[in-house]
Parts: structure tokens; C-alpha cells; sequence
């Protein structure tokens, strides 16, 4: 017992270990094991193809001898079914008759009467021959009876005695039934059948070459009858064979024949399928597909079910190959049927390992990671697994040693298959396993993925840009959205190669492709096929065709005897009987006018050897198996056939003539013979085409079924994404391309720091702290606010702000005084005009940090805000603002929380502070610095209109909404601000922008009111650390901070509703809007959904690398980009990553939602717009001239459908493409 | 269609009605099972039937449907009727024995089941053994093996056993008689493998019997819970 227990253990280890190693390396072993498959079916190429005829060896007839039945004569390439005597030796005589020289006197039947007449002579001559007291008759094959079913035609074949098979037999042999006989042709034609035949006919069978060459019909062009008489012999003496060979040559003499003779042809016929044998294999197919039905029906839980279907019935049929191919491999090749046996098979290796592998692997844990899950699943399962095995293997060695040669072979394919079953079981099933489970839980727990992603992609709308550029438009910039029912989502890449494979019929083609060439091979190979017909027509050909004919061939007339007509048939017609077929319904007088009379020639060609090629390879099983003989398995010999040529006088013609033949007309029974060849001709072409047009409905139906329905529609050119090439979405796909020239708005002479926004003006700052305002509407730059407006304002300031300065720097630092003095000092009044201040400030930017370090008073304020602001991506930077920059801010800014810099309060009127926050609302602009001041602006006049000096920490982050403004400052409070006007009119005005009236109208304050801004309640210490992110929507403020939280207050009481916890990082995006939907983005990467109203928090995804930059919600989803530049998009209400798009270096962070379903992203130089809900490219704008690839650091979507896009100092205003959004 | 929808929840029971009393009705589920049963096995004796019949001959005159199908019509009824009477009383045994059927109750392994009972058929027809002990020999080995992969039960096996020895006794009778007769037997008139296909068979329609009676259980059950 303690032996079984450890042998669980040690086998259930093995198991785990395996089942991690599967989990972890799926695609090489998936490679490795399909190499494994391919190399161990190898060996199968050698295997004949199933479906091929009869077999054929050829020996000389010299020095034939009856092979051995032994097996040791393995010489040369003999095949090993050529063993034993054969049934029969199959002597056939060849017999050409024509009536020559043709007469003008003579009917069409004349053709071939008294040439069918000379067969009962040839008859008697063969039956009499006797060589050296041998007759036929004691070497010919003895039939017996006919069997029962064929009593019909008792009459026509031999019956108790020899198998002598002539056109005689229909007259019983005998001449003076032929000569009473009134119609030939009906004779010969009563006894085929009807219908479509295939196999040989006793037309075949009795003639012994093809129907058409007989030339026993009335309008036969050569007027040469053909025919055989085949003589079965069942033993086989050289001597008497030669003798009646020479015999029959000497009476009839064939002058210009020269067929082969010296070889002998085996022919080998493989078992024959009748229908009594296919009904129980029929039974047992029906049965393994239940069986593998229900089998498969069980899988479950699982994402594709079909999937995992395929891959365990592969597994089981490859483990089949696998195991015939070993087998021939080391030498034992399969006797036994293979299509028989096949069922058997596999019903004893069976699925079930597979399922009970599902099953079990399936049943772990959900949470657990996929390796484990495999790992668990199969060390679950191990031990039934290895028992079941152990069981089956020791059945089939007992079945092994039954020492029944049939069961012994069956045995040992099993126990190969067995054993390379469960090579694939435990490598290549299990591998697709943990493919299957990883992809159901990656992709989707929910149902509705998978669900439509399984339905057709849509109908291209007729204004869909992607497949129509749009050049015919008037504007050249519309987007059109499809109504979303029809759309697809975004599919898992595994699904997209199967659409892909899908898209170019990949599949189709390939089966088709091997259909067709699977047939060429059996169409050639076919005894009775291509090759035969080809040779036969080379060789027909080649004696009709011109002048230059093989010598050997001898097709030139040469009669026997001194023919004196013969000097007029010396020149042949070459221009074959012109008479087409309506003409020749006369009789053979009325032809003779000006056509040129054609008489018979018989030529003996290289087709003539083996005439029996060109019938069925049916005749000879067919003509056997009559009298019960079967040629399954077994082979008969076939020896050179005996070349006989009958010459007819045209006398012996008419004298043969039966009285009818000249009076009976011969047009209706003719013509339905022709017509009845021409009928079946006709029926197989009616049935292949009904068979052809039932083929393609059948596929046209399952491909309406199976595939998608447009795909190949839209002629997408796929190729991968160059870095740095054009933008493209995941497919590839890239949309076409268009430029416009957008408002460049400029003016600022730094890189532009704070944006914002009211609908119809614009405030930009840069880092210089210039403010200016535009229209948004035109691009004009209505106001600039200079940062020194103080000095503007207040003329003393001026003077004052040197000593202030005077008074912190020594504090503060004492290496920059004089660079930093020269900054204010500078004459940067105007703006408009390039001034030095950014060269000083890039150069400020270049000190090493260490320099930097205690620099609270200063601009770093700005770093700050850009930090959190920017979003820039952290290593390679294409501009300006490096990575050490970026991580002096974090230091800095640290410090700052830590020791709450007293220092700024020295200076009051720290002019040269900078803005680190601003607002627009109306046309006042609030303005947040670094130095803890919040101003009010008149963004038309340009006037300060308010200030406030309540806080000495600087002003991170500004919210203004309706009359309160939130300021949140460096040192982690929250100032709450209320704007109160007085009108010395008492009249509040309200604007707002023309057709939006969804808007919350702005107040607009005229420059005669009062405005005064009150602090209203401040609240210390709001957070911990410096307040990052300020967001207020729906009577709701949101701070995000550094230390790791999120805290909700109401705008009108300052009262702190909730503070919401969960983040592992800083807060570094935070998004709310009018339906409460508030969503945070942690420096951890982590996005988290909150419940407004209950505080709670609805989903928690990881997303990005780094911080997550910024965050934007619309109603069905979640957009987050981060640092890695990734924008991810997530369904919101389950939280799952529906798919993500990656940006540009450096524009990580500039996305917009234009409407529900229209995102734009920037670019090198461009702005992209998605399909936000299907995550498709639509179009790519480039903005101005190509080329100049600046990044598009941030974006703001206007409300009127105008983005604007930073670039650096330069802001570019444009005009969205219009959105066309169908609804339905 | 939401309305619809609720309709048919509501009034499911009601829906389903008639089919399900169909098959919960006792007898009516018994006539069932009965006329499927009786069906498969009519079925299998006429393909197996067919295998015996291909042993000897191995060219087919045309006829030889016709031939099959006229040379004793009264087997595979026979067949199916007692086919019919094994897979009924198999789940009546269990009940009574109150041990039911615990292997493998799925279709797929029926269906396995049945495969293995056309394969053994198939053999004893196809494989040349070098004599008659060989083949009786391997056959019953095949269908002891056929009971332990997909039956275990001591009720199964005795009453295969016994069904087995009945039939074969009534063959034997038959043939005795003169009704009936083999072409080569080799043990008192009759093949020697009979009993060991006698014994697969039971097992096979056993196993289809119980299979089919799972679903009267199952439905019956479904009954308790709904009411």
C-alpha cells in the first residue's frame, strides 16, 4: 500500500511539474509535438493511396514460370502479391476485319456482318487446335454454372465448360443463328443496360475492346470491325500458346503488324468494396462519430468548446497515424484493412483521458493562475489516468498473445497508438488546454465577447471611410459611425487569424487544391484513366495524322493478294470521310457521287498490345466473378494478345447478307444507338452539372453559416506597422490619410504649461507666465496678460521685486541670484516679440540636480504642474523636457510637502512666480501660482479683476465652478473660494455659446462689476501631501494626492464626504463628470472605479506600466493612458480591458473624447480619430505640412468640435472632422 | 419578445407539458424505451447479421441484400424483441437489488460499448483463427473484457451469463429441430462463440437499457424538485 501511495505521489509530482512546463512553453511544444506528429507520419508517404485500381507487373514470356507460393523469392521488385499460380491466363486474339476494297454497291451493315461471320471460323480453329494431343480443352479454365442472378444471360455466356468469351456468344456460338439472325445490331444492343453504366457492359465483356471501336455500328468511319476472342486458359503451356499463335498468324496473317510479344502483364486486383460490406462499416463509422459526438459534448467551461473538440479529435487521429506510421517504420506494414479497423481503434483509445483532462482542469480554483490551474488539474487526474493506461495496455498484451495474426496486429497498433496517444495527450492537448484557459480568462468572464465576436462583422455602411476615401465629399473631413448594433468589438488576436485565415479562404483553398490534385493522381493513375487514354490518343493520332509516320507502325494499305482495286487505295484520303452524319443516313448509293470512295485500311498500332487497357478495370473482376471467381486479392495473367487480320471481298459481303439487310432501314435503330451513346454522354454531363451547382449551394450555404459575412469586402492591405510609420490600428489597417491646415495659434514663447477652456475662448500659459487668450472660434488672440502685469498694473512692484528677492535668495540659494534676477529684468513686455527668457529658462533646466534641490521659491512650480500635467513619457524623449527634469520636480515637490516653505511668504509679490493652474469660466480667468496667489483676470480686457493672497502654498490645482473656485495647494490644502460680483446694475448676464444649450451657461461679468473672491473655508490638511489632481463636477470636488487617497467634498459646505482608499501610489488622474462617475489613476498603473454616492469602489484594473496619465469616461467605457504610452480602453461596467492602442512616444497622454464614440489622439504631427467602441483607425489628420513631426503633447477637445493641440509653444486649433453618427 | 419570454417561464411547466408526462408516465416510458430498444436491436442483428453472412462469401452476387433479408426474418426480430426485454429488465434488476448503476453513466461510454460489441462481432467473422477453441476462447475473453470496461456489475454479469446459456440453449433447440442451421458448426450443431456473443450483446443492450432509464429518473426528479 505505502509502495501505491508512493507511486501517487511521485506520479501526481511528475504530473504537476509537467502540467506547469505545458502551461509555460505552449507554443514550442506545440511546435515540438506537431514536428513529432509530421515526423512520424513520414514513413506514410510510401504507402500506396488508397483508392487506386488494379496493380501490374509485367514479366517476359520467355522465361516464365509459375512463381513460387514461398515467401523467400523477395528478387528484384517483384511484389509480394505476385506468389502462387494466377487465376487464370488470359489469351486474347485481336481479330481486325474489313471488308475491302469498299464498294459503292454495298450497305452500311455489310461493314460488319460477314467480318462478325469469320468469328465462328476463328472460333472453330481455336477450339480444334491441337498441339501435340493438347487441346484447348484440357488447358482451358472450366467454369461451372452462372450464378443464380444471372440467368438472363445463361444464353450468352459459356456455361460447363471452357471460359471462351466471343462476339459469338450471342448467337450461341453458332453460324447459322448469325446468319438468321435479321438485325445485328439489335442482337448486340438488347442486352445493355439502359442507364448510366459504369462497370463493363456485355457489350465489354463480349467484344472485349471499348463499345466505340468495335466499329459494329452503321456508321462507323474506318469500316473496320474489331473485336476479341478471350480464352481463359488455368494453366499455361508455353508450347501449345506458341503454336496457336503461329497458327492463327499463318491463316491469317497480318503483314504490317508488328505488336510486342514478348511480355506478360500480372494484373492485380485489390478487394473489392461491395455494398454488403460497406453497411456494417457504414455501422461502425455511425458509431464512432456518436460516440465522438457525446464525448465532446460533455466538454464545458471552457472558451471555445469547438476548439477543444478539434484539438481531441486530432489528438486521437494523429496518436492513429502516428502509430501506422511507426509501425511501417520498423518494417510491419499494415495488412489488415485500415478503414475497418480504424473505428476499432480509436473507440479503444478513446477521448476520455481527454475529457477527464478538461473536466478536472476546469474544476480548479478560477482564481488561481493558469499554470497552476493545468499543473493542479493534471496531478489531479494523474493517477485514474495512469491506471486507465496501464489497464488498456494490459488488455491489449493479452489480446497480444492470442497469437491470432489479425489480433496481433490489431494489438499492436493499438499499444503504439496507446502510447503515442498519450504522448499527445499529455503535450499537445494539454498545451491547448492552458491556451483555451488562459484565453477565457484574459478575454472575457462575461458572455457577451465572445458572443459577438462569434457574429459576423457588419455591413460596411455606404459612408464608411474606410473602404471609400472619401474624395467625392464636400468636406473631406467627416466621419462616419456606424450604428453600433452592427459593429463589431474588437476581437482577441487568436480569433482575428482565424478571420484571417478566413478573409483569404486559406482553408478552402488548400482542401480544394488537395481535392483536386487528389484526384489528378487517382485520374492518372487509374488503369482506365488519363495515362492510358493519353497513350492511347498519342498513338491513334499519330497513324491519322500527316505523312511523317513511324516506319514500324506500317500504316500504309498494303493488301494481300494481287488486289487489282488496290492501286486506287494506294492514295488514302488523308481528309477523313468529310460525310458528315445526316448525310450518311442514306445508303451506300446515294453517296456515290463526286465523294471520293474510302476503303477500310487496318492498321495495327501500339495501342493494339494490351487492348484490355483501354476498358474498365472492371472487366475482368466482372467477367469472373460471374461464375463466382473472385479476383479480390488475387491477380491474373495477360499474354500477348494474337494479332488476327481478315481481308473480305466485297463478294463475300453481299453473299454473307441476310435478305432484311439491305431492305431494313438502319436510320431508327442507328440512330438510337448513337443517340443513346450521345444520351449518356448527355446524362453524366446533366448529373456532374447538378452535382456541381448542389456542391457549390451546399458551400455558399455553409459559408453563409460559418464565415463572416463581408469579409474580403473591404480589400484591406495588411502589413505590419513600421515604428514611426503611419499610424494604423491593430488589423493593420490604415486609413486614408488627409492634411489640413489648422489655426496655428502663436505668440508664446515657451512651451505652453496650462490650457484651458470655455467654449468660445481659449487661455493658454506657458511656462514664461503669459497668459494669453483666443477665440476659439477664429484663432485670434484676443488679450495676452503678461506675467509681469504686475509690473504693468503696479509700477512699484517693480522695485519692490528685486529687494524681495534680495531677501529670499540668500536664504534659499546662493549660486543663482544673478541668473534668476535676469529673468524678470528681461524686457518681456511684449510677448508677441521673442525675448531671451526661454534660453535662461533652458538653461535652468540643465543644472544638475543637486543644484536644484533646495529651489522652492523658483519655477519649480512649473516642472511641477507640467509633471502632472504632461504626462511626459519617462525615457527617450524626443523634446525638450528630460527625464532628470521630470524627476527633480518629484524631489522637489516632496521636499515642499515635508517643510512647508515659509519662505515664499518673504515674498509677497513674487512676480516672477509662475502660473501653476488656470481656469476659465465666462471671461474671467482664474489664475493659480506658484506663490500661493489666486487671480482673477479679465480674459477680454486683460485686466486683473480680483486677487487673492490667503494662501502662501502654491495653487496646484484650480476647479471653477459656477461661482467657487477650489483652489488645492502644494502643502495639501484646500481652499475653498467664492466670487461674488456687484453689479452696480444688479444684472447678471448670461452667454452662452449658440446651439449648446446643454451647456451650463457661463456668467459673463462685465468690467463695470465688482468682483471680489473670498475664502471661504479652507481646509488644512486636506491631505498629507501635496494635493495632485482637483477635479469638480456635480456639486462634487475630487482630490487626488500624493499620499495614495482620494477625498470627495461637496462644493457648497466644503464638507469632505468621503476619502477613498485604494490606490498603492499616488493619485495622478482623476476623472468626474455630471453622472457621478468618478474614476482615479494611481503612479502604481492601477485605475480605480468609485460609487459616488456610497463611496465604494466598483473595479480596480491594472493597465499600464507607470502612472496612469490621464483618465476620460464616457458612458460605456473607460479611457486611461499612462506613461507607457499606452491608452487602454475598458469597459466600464466589468472592468475589462476591451482593447488599447499605443501611442506615439510622447503623446501618451493627448487624448480626447469628441463625442460618445469618436476618440482622437495625437501624433507625430497628427491627430488620430478611433472608432472608440470598436477600437478602428477612421483617419489620420496631419496637421500642416508633412514632415515636421512635432508631438502632440496635450489635446483639449473644444465643446465646438474644435481640438486643440499643444505643440510646445504652439498651439494648432482644429477643426474636428465632422460627425456623422448614425443612430440606427 | 421579453413578454414572450416571461410567458413561457411562467407557463413552462405547462409548455413542456405533454412530453414531459410522456415521459414520465410509466408505462408510456417503458413502451418507449421498449420500442427503442427493440428498434437498436433489430438493427445490430441485421448489420451483424450481414458480417456473418460476408464470412462465406466473399464476391456478392447482387442479390445478397435480398438474400439477407429472406433467409430467416424471424431472427432479427427475435433479436429486437429480446434485446427489447434485456434493456428493460436491466434497470428493473438494479432497482430491486437497490445497487444502481454507478460506471460511467454517459452516453459517450455507451456508444463505446456498442463499438466494442460490433468490433468483437467483426472479429469472430473477419479474423481467421488457426481453430475454433482460439476464436471461442478470444471471444470470451473480449467479452468478459467488455463487461469490466463498461459494466462492473455482479447483476450484469449473471444475468449475461445466464441470458447467454438461454439463448444458446434455444439455439440449439432451433437448430436441433431443423429451423435452423450453420454452416460449419463445430459444437453440437451450433458455433462455439455463440454464448460469448450472447453475452456481449446482453451487456450492450443492458447498458443501452439503463442509459435510457436515466432519463426517466432524471425527469422524475426534476418533477419532485419543481413540485
Amino acid at each position: 500500500m505505502t509502495v501505491r501511495e508512493r507511486l501517487r505521489q511521485n506520479i501526481s509530482a511528475a504530473f504537476y511539474r509537467h502540467g506547469l512546463l505545458c502551461a509555460s512553453y505552449p507554443v514550442p511544444i506545440i511546435l515540438f509535438t506537431s514536428a513529432s506528429i509530421l515526423t512520424c507520419c513520414y514513413p506514410l508517404l510510401k504507402l500506396p493511396l488508397p483508392g487506386t485500381g488494379p496493380v501490374e507487373f509485367t514479366t517476359g514470356v520467355r522465361d516464365y514460370s509459375v512463381p513460387s507460393h514461398g515467401t523467400q523469392g523477395d528478387l528484384g521488385e517483384r511484389p509480394d502479391w505476385y506468389r502462387g499460380p494466377p487465376v487464370a491466363y488470359i489469351q486474347q486474339v485481336l481479330v481486325k476485319a474489313a471488308v475491302s476494297p469498299w464498294d459503292s454497291s454495298l450497305v452500311p451493315v455489310d461493314v460488319f456482318r460477314s467480318p462478325l461471320g469469320r468469328v465462328f471460323s476463328l472460333l472453330e480453329e481455336i477450339r480444334d487446335h491441337v498441339y501435340t494431343d493438347r487441346s484447348l480443352e484440357s488447358l482451358c479454365l472450366q467454369v461451372t454454372d452462372l450464378l443464380p442472378g444471372l440467368r438472363r444471360m445463361q444464353s450468352l455466356l459459356p456455361e460447363h465448360g471452357c471460359l471462351l468469351v466471343s462476339p459469338g456468344n450471342y448467337w450461341q456460338n453458332r453460324r447459322d443463328m448469325f446468319d438468321s439472325d435479321p438485325d445485328i445490331l439489335k442482337t448486340v444492343h438488347q442486352h445493355e443496360p439502359k442507364g448510366l453504366h459504369t462497370s463493363a457492359t456485355l457489350k465489354d465483356l463480349l467484344f472485349g475492346v471499348p463499345g466505340k471501336s468495335t466499329g459494329v455500328s452503321l456508321y462507323s468511319k474506318k469500316r473496320v470491325v474489331t473485336y476479341t476472342i478471350t480464352i481463359a486458359l488455368s494453366s499455361y503451356d508455353a508450347r501449345f500458346v506458341a503454336s496457336l499463335r503461329a497458327r492463327l498468324k499463318q491463316l491469317h496473317p497480318s503483314t504490317n503488324c508488328s505488336l510486342r510479344e514478348d511480355h506478360m502483364v500480372h494484373v492485380h486486383f485489390k478487394e473489392e468494396i461491395g455494398i454488403a460490406e460497406l453497411i456494417p462499416l457504414v455501422t461502425t463509422y455511425i458509431i464512432l462519430f456518436a460516440y465522438i459526438y457525446f464525448s465532446t459534448r460533455k466538454i464545458d467551461m471552457v472558451k471555445s468548446k469547438w476548439g477543444l473538440a478539434l484539438a481531441a479529435v486530432v489528438t486521437v487521429l494523429s496518436s492513429l497515424l502516428m502509430s501506422v506510421g511507426l509501425c511501417s517504420l520498423f518494417g510491419l506494414t499494415p495488412t489488415l484493412n485500415g478503414g475497418e479497423i480504424f473505428p476499432y481503434l480509436v473507440v479503444v483509445i478513446g477521448l476520455e483521458n481527454v475529457l477527464v483532462l478538461t473536466k478536472s482542469v476546469v474544476s480548479t480554483p478560477v482564481d488561481l493562475e493558469v499554470k497552476l490551474r493545468i499543473a493542479q488539474g493534471l496531478s489531479s487526474e494523474s493517477w485514474s489516468i495512469m491506471k486507465n493506461m496501464a489497464t488498456e495496455l494490459v488488455i491489449i498484451l493479452i489480446g497480444y498473445f492470442t497469437l491470432v495474426p489479425a489480433i496481433q496486429e490489431f494489438c499492436l497498433f493499438a499499444v503504439v497508438g496507446l502510447v503515442s496517444d498519450f504522448f499527445l495527450q499529455m503535450f499537445f492537448f494539454t498545451t491547448v488546454l492552458s491556451i483555451d484557459i488562459r484565453r477565457m480568462e484574459l478575454a472575457d468572464l462575461n458572455r457577451r465577447l465572445p458572443a459577438e465576436a462569434g457574429m459576423p462583422p457588419p455591413k460596411p455602411g455606404p459612408l464608411r471611410p474606410r473602404e471609400a476615401p472619401p474624395p467625392s465629399r464636400p468636406s473631406p473631413h467627416t466621419i462616419t459611425l456606424q450604428a453600433p448594433a452592427f459593429r463589431n468589438l474588437r476581437l482577441p488576436k487568436r480569433l482575428r487569424v482565424v478571420y484571417f485565415l478566413a478573409r483569404t479562404r486559406l482553408a478552402q483553398r488548400i482542401i480544394m487544391v488537395g481535392t483536386v490534385i487528389w484526384i489528378g493522381i487517382l485520374v492518372y493513375t487509374d488503369p482506365a484513366g488519363l495515362r492510358t487514354y493519353l497513350a492511347a490518343q498519342v498513338s491513334e493520332q499519330s497513324p491519322l495524322g500527316e505523312a511523317g509516320l513511324p516506319p514500324h507502325l506500317g500504316v500504309a494499305p498494303v493488301f494481300p493478294g494481287g488486289d487489282p482495286t488496290s492501286t486506287l487505295n494506294v492514295l488514302p484520303a488523308p481528309e477523313p470521310t468529310p460525310l458528315p452524319e445526316n448525310q450518311s443516313q442514306g445508303h451506300g448509293e446515294a453517296r456515290s457521287g463526286p465523294a471520293p470512295l474510302t476503303s477500310p485500311q487496318i492498321t495495327w498500332g501500339s495501342e493494339d498490345e494490351e487492348v484490355w487497357r483501354r476498358l474498365s478495370f472492371r472487366y475482368w473482376p466482372s467477367l469472373f466473378s460471374y461464375y463466382n471467381i473472385t479476383l479480390a486479392k488475387r491477380y491474373i495473367s495477360i499474354l500477348p494478345v494474337i494479332p488476327v487480320t481478315l481481308h473480305l471481298s466485297p463478294q463475300e459481303a453481299i453473299e454473307t447478307r441476310h435478305p432484311q439487310d439491305t431492305q431494313h432501314a438502319p436510320r431508327t435503330s442507328a440512330k438510337t444507338t448513337e443517340l443513346q451513346a450521345d444520351l449518356t454522354l448527355y446524362k453524366v454531363a446533366a448529373l456532374g452539372l447538378f452535382a456541381g451547382v448542389l456542391l457549390v449551394l451546399l458551400l455558399f450555404c455553409l459559408y453563409r453559416v460559418l464565415c463572416p459575412r463581408n469579409y474580403g469586402q473591404n480589400g484591406v492591405q495588411h502589413g505590419r506597422r513600421r515604428r514611426g510609420d503611419l499610424p494604423c490600428d491593430e488589423y493593420g489597417y490604415s486609413p486614408p490619410v488627409s492634411e489640413i491646415s489648422p489655426l496655428l495659434l502663436r505668440g508664446h514663447s515657451m512651451d505652453i504649461e496650462c490650457l484651458a477652456n470655455d467654449g468660445m475662448l481659449l487661455a493658454s500659459c506657458c511656462l514664461a507666465g503669459q497668459i494669453r487668450v483666443w477665440d476659439a472660434q477664429t484663432g485670434d488672440c484676443l488679450t495676452v496678460i503678461p506675467n509681469n502685469g504686475y509690473e504693468l498694473g503696479f509700477g512699484d512692484y517693480s522695485l519692490l521685486g528685486p529687494e524681495a528677492r534680495n531677501a529670499s535668495t540668500p536664504i534659499m540659494d546662493n549660486e543663482h541670484p544673478l541668473r534668476r534676477r535676469t529673468t524678470p529684468v528681461r524686457p518681456a513686455l511684449f510677448g508677441d516679440q521673442p525675448d531671451l527668457t526661454p534660453l535662461i529658462d533652458t538653461n535652468f533646466g540643465e543644472v544638475p540636480p543637486s543644484q536644484m534641490m533646495p529651489g522652492c521659491g523658483f519655477d519649480f512650480g512649473e516642472l511641477v504642474e507640467r509633471a502632472y500635467k504632461e504626462h511626459e513619457a519617462s525615457p527617450p524623449l524626443p523634446f525638450p523636457p528630460s527625464p532628470p527634469a521630470a524627476r527633480q520636480r518629484r524631489r522637489s515637490l516632496g521636499d515642499q510637502s515635508v517643510a512647508p516653505p515659509e519662505q515664499v511668504l518673504l515674498a509677497p509679490w513674487d512676480w516672477d512666480s509662475s502660473v501653476w493652474s488656470m481656469e476659465l469660466r465666462g471671461n474671467l480667468i482664474a489664475a493659480g501660482r506658484s506663490s500661493g496667489k489666486l487671480e482673477l483676470w479679465d480674459a477680454v480686457e486683460g485686466s486683473l479683476r480680483c486677487c487673492n493672497e490667503d494662501g502662501s502654498s502654491g495653487i496646484t490645482a484650480l476647479a471653477f465652478l459656477n461661482n467657487r473656485i477650489v483652489a488645492a495647494r502644494l502643502n495639501g490644502s484646500l481652499d475653498f473660494f467664492t466670487v461674488d460680483i456687484h453689479k452696480p446694475l444688479g444684472l447678471l448676464q448670461y452667454r452662452g455659446p449658440p446651439g449648446r444649450a446643454s451647456l451650463p451657461p457661463s456668467p459673463c461679468y462685465s468690467s463695470e462689476d465688482v468682483i471680489s473672491c473670498q475664502l471661504t473655508r479652507s481646509v488644512q490638511c486636506a491631505h498629507q501631501k501635496p494635493i495632485t489632481v482637483l477635479r469638480a463636477a456635480a456639486g462634487r470636488v475630487v482630490t487626488g494626492s500624493q499620499d495614495h487617497t482620494v477625498r470627495v467634498y461637496r462644493l457648497e459646505d466644503s464638507c469632505c464626504l468621503f476619502t477613498l482608499q485604494g490606490h498603492a501610489g499616488g493619485i495622478t488622474a482623476i476623472y468626474i463628470d455630471q453622472t457621478m462617475v468618478l474614476a482615479s489613476g494611481g503612479q502604481d498603473g492601477a485605475i480605480c472605479l468609485w460609487d459616488v454616492l456610497t463611496g465604494s469602489r466598483v473595479s480596480h484594473v491594472y493597465g499600464h506600466r507607470g502612472d496612469v496619465t490621464s483618465l476620460v469616461c464616457t458612458t460605456s467605457c473607460v479611457l486611461s493612458s499612462g506613461l507607457d504610452d499606452l491608452i487602454c480602453i475598458w469597459d466600464r461596467s466589468t472592468g475589462i480591458k476591451l482593447y488599447s492602442i499605443q501611442q506615439e512616444v510622447g503623446c501618451g497622454a493627448s487624448l480626447g473624447v469628441i463625442s460618445e464614440s469618436l476618440l482622437v489622439t495625437g501624433g507625430q504631427g497628427c491627430v488620430s480619430f478611433w472608432d472608440l467602441n470598436y477600437g478602428d483607425l477612421l483617419q489620420t489628420v496631419y496637421l500642416g505640412q508633412s514632415g515636421e513631426g512635432q508631438p502632440v503633447r496635450q489635446l483639449l477637445v473644444l465643446d465646438n468640435a474644435a481640438i486643440v493641440c499643444d505643440f510646445g509653444s504652439e498651439l494648432s486649433l482644429v477643426y474636428v472632422p465632422s460627425v456623422l453618427e448614425k443612430l440606427d | 419578445p421579453g413578454e414572450s419570454t416571461l410567458f413561457s417561464i411562467g407557463n413552462g411547466v405547462a409548455l413542456r407539458g405533454p412530453y414531459i408526462s410522456m415521459i414520465t408516465n410509466h408505462t408510456t416510458n417503458l413502451l418507449i424505451r421498449g420500442g427503442m430498444l427493440f428498434v437498436v436491436g433489430v438493427f445490430l442483428a441485421l448489420v451483424l447479421n450481414l458480417l456473418q453472412v460476408q464470412r462465406n462469401v466473399t464476391l456478392f452476387p447482387p442479390d445478397v441484400i435480398s438474400s439477407v433479408f429472406s433467409s430467416a426474418w424471424w431472427v432479427p426480430p427475435c433479436c429486437g424483441t429480446a434485446s427489447a426485454l434485456i434493456g428493460l429488465l436491466y434497470p428493473c434488476i438494479d432497482r430491486h437489488l437497490g445497487e444502481p448503476h454507478k460506471l460511467k453513466r454517459e452516453w459517450s461510454s455507451v456508444m463505446r460499448c456498442v463499438a466494442v460489441f460490433v468490433g468483437i462481432n467483426h472479429a469472430s467473422a473477419k479474423v481467421d483463427f488457426a481453430n475454433n477453441v482460439q476464436l471461442s476462447l478470444t471471444l470470451a475473453a473480449l467479452s468478459v473484457g467488455l463487461w469490466w470496461t463498461f459494466d462492473r456489475s455482479r447483476s450484469g454479469f449473471g444475468m449475461g451469463v445466464a441470458v447467454a446459456l438461454l439463448a444458446t440453449l434455444a439455439t440449439q433447440l432451433l437448430v436441433y429441430n431443423g429451423v435452423f442451421q450453420y454452416t460449419s458448426p463445430d459444437f453440437l450443431y451450433i458455433r462455439s462463440w455463440l454464448p460469448c456473443i450472447f453475452f456481449a450483446g446482453v451487456i450492450t443492450m443492458g447498458n443501452i437499457g439503463r442509459q435510457l432509464a436515466l432519463y426517466e429518473c432524471k425527469f422524475v426528479q426534476e418533477k419532485i424538485h419543481q413540485d
